[in-house]
Order: structure tokens, then sequence, then C-alpha cells
């Protein structure tokens, strides 16, 4: 087991095998692969597969028909929307679908993360520790007000079309979405990880969020089944 | 027969998602078996009526248009 060198004999990734790259490293790797390997997986394999083998038959007998494991139920009922984009028409889409859920009875849980945070800034805040924290928060001036289209922004010139566009037909804003979304109960959870990472406080985001919370509570949701949206 | 409504909603000129969201509100500050009417004039919002009963169980009990103006009249759950 201590004879292969560990850092030249590596797993060939897909990538590798797909572009030959296994085949170019040195023979003796190769040669090592072929032969170690095998006498190593029998020698460990073997015994297990002989010590289980009468484990079950022994339990066989003893246990009752199974019953069909109960297949978890899709929560059907929830939604969970990982918000990452922050740009304004996908912040905008994000709001009008989490709002919609709620008024149709969903639980909708909201995860904020990376750019999605500074919509959620309080307007005016100046959040950060070290010069780039700041400059992230100069270049994304915070408050759902001020969001950037991610096409044909033209220096604000699109928001400002698309915010004309909304009066006149009377869509609503997202702020005016998102004040709905919470008074609805709509989860917005912050991601503790961007919050470090950007120096950002619980001070520096608008009132009514949840706990902050990492990517395990995220995926908590997605293993019950809550259909999830990246937005 | 006529219905007795107990509660009316204008949701006439109103883009997605606020008549939905609107008649939502409006709808959990009654009792079940109540009423509701709500007049919109978005397009979208026949089929999101139908997909928002079927979603919440509050059923469409009539439905109709005229002149461009869509009324729903829903039974809460």
């Amino acid at each position: 087991m201590t004879v292969a060198t560990p850092s030249r004999v590596r797993n060939p990734s897909l990538f590798d095998v797909l572009v030959g790259a296994v085949a170019d490293e040195p023979d003796f790797v190769v040669e090592a692969r072929a032969t170690e390997a095998p006498p190593e997986a029998s020698a460990t394999e073997a015994p297990t597969a002989v010590l289980e083998a009468p484990v079950e038959e022994v339990a066989a007998p003893q246990t009752e028909p199974a019953e069909p494991e109960p297949k978890p139920e899709a929560k059907k009922n929830e939604l969970l929307i990982i918000f990452e984009s922050g740009d304004l028409e996908r912040t905008w889409a994000t709001l009008i679908l989490a709002t919609s859920a709620a008024a149709s009875g969903m639980k909708v849980s909201v995860f904020l993360t990376f750019w999605g945070f500074y919509p959620l800034v309080k307007p005016g805040a100046s959040p950060g520790e070290t010069w780039m924290q700041k400059m992230l928060a100069v270049m994304n001036r915070p408050g759902i007000d001020h969001l950037k289209l991610s096409r044909l922004n033209f220096m604000g010139m699109g928001p400002w079309m698309m915010k004309k566009l909304a009066k006149r037909y009377r869509v609503a804003e997202p702020r005016e979405l998102l004040e709905i979304a919470m008074a609805m109960g709509v989860h917005l959870i912050p991601c503790q990880m961007t919050m470090d990472m950007f120096g950002l406080t619980r001070d520096d985001l608008i009132d009514g969020l949840e706990e902050p919370a990492g990517a395990a509570t995220v995926l908590g949701h997605v293993a019950d089944g809550v259909p999830t949206l990246f937005i | 027969m006529t219905l007795e409504i107990a509660n009316r909603l204008d949701a006439r000129g109103l883009a997605c998602p606020m008549p939905i969201v609107k008649t939502a509100q409006a709808i959990a500050g009654m009792a079940s078996g109540q009423l509701l009417e709500v007049l919109a004039t978005d397009p979208g919002s026949v089929k999101d009526f139908a997909a928002w009963s079927k979603t919440t169980g509050h059923e469409i009990v009539e439905q109709g248009e005229d002149a461009g103006v869509f009324r729903f009249v829903l039974r809460r759950k």
C-alpha cells in the first residue's frame, strides 16, 4: 500500500480520459496501477463479502415481509428561491414569484446570497470594514430602488425606462412587492458566509429578515423535496 | 338565485401578480363560505385565478367577462 507514489497515482477524471491524458503519464505509474490495484481490491473486498453473506442468511427469515419504504412526500406547498443575482429584472421576478406563491398559501423562503444582498441592504448604508468590502457597496448601491439591469442598463437609462413602463402598465415595482412579500410572511434568509465575506452586519440589512444560515439549510429544504429556484 | 357577495375587490388595471395578491389578502379576512367578487382587467388573470383556486382550495363559483373586465366570484374555503 505504501509502495505507490500517491502524488503521481491519481484517479483519472472524465476529462483526463477524454483527452487521453492518462496515457501520457509515465509508464511506470500506469503499470503500478495495473499491478497493484487488483490485489489490493481483492484483499480487502473478499473477506467482507464472505462476512456479509451469512449475516444476510440469518437475518432474512426473521424479518417479516418488509413494508415498502414510505417515499418522502414532495413538499408541494413550499417554494425555495435561492436569490443570487441582485439584478433589477431578476429581483422583480423573484418577488413576483414569492408574493404569488405566498398568495397561493405556499410557505416561501428566499435565501439571499452574493449579489442578492444589496437590494436588502439599508439605502444609504456604507457597510464593510476593509476598503474592498466598502468598494463592493459603492459598486452595488444598496437598496431596492437602486438596482441595475443585467442587460441594457445603459448607466441607469434602462432601469429608468423599466420603471416608466411599470408605472404606465401598473406593474408593481420591486419596493412594493418586497413590502407585500414581507407582510405575507415570506422568509428572507441571509447567507452567513456572504455577510462575513462582504462585511455586512445585521444592522446593515433591512429589518424583518430571518436568522442567517448556510448552504446546509438550503440543502435541507432541497432534500425535503421543496421546489427550488436559483435566480 | 342571486349570490350574496360578502366582499368586493376592484383589481382593474393591475398587472400580475397584484390581482392574485390582493385577492389572497382580501379573502384572508373573510369567514369560511363567504363570497368575494373580484374584478380584473389582466387577461392573464383567467388562467391565474383557475390555478390559484386549485392551489388554495378557494372555489370559483362564478366567472364571466364583460367588455374586457373579468369577474370572478370566489368562495372562501
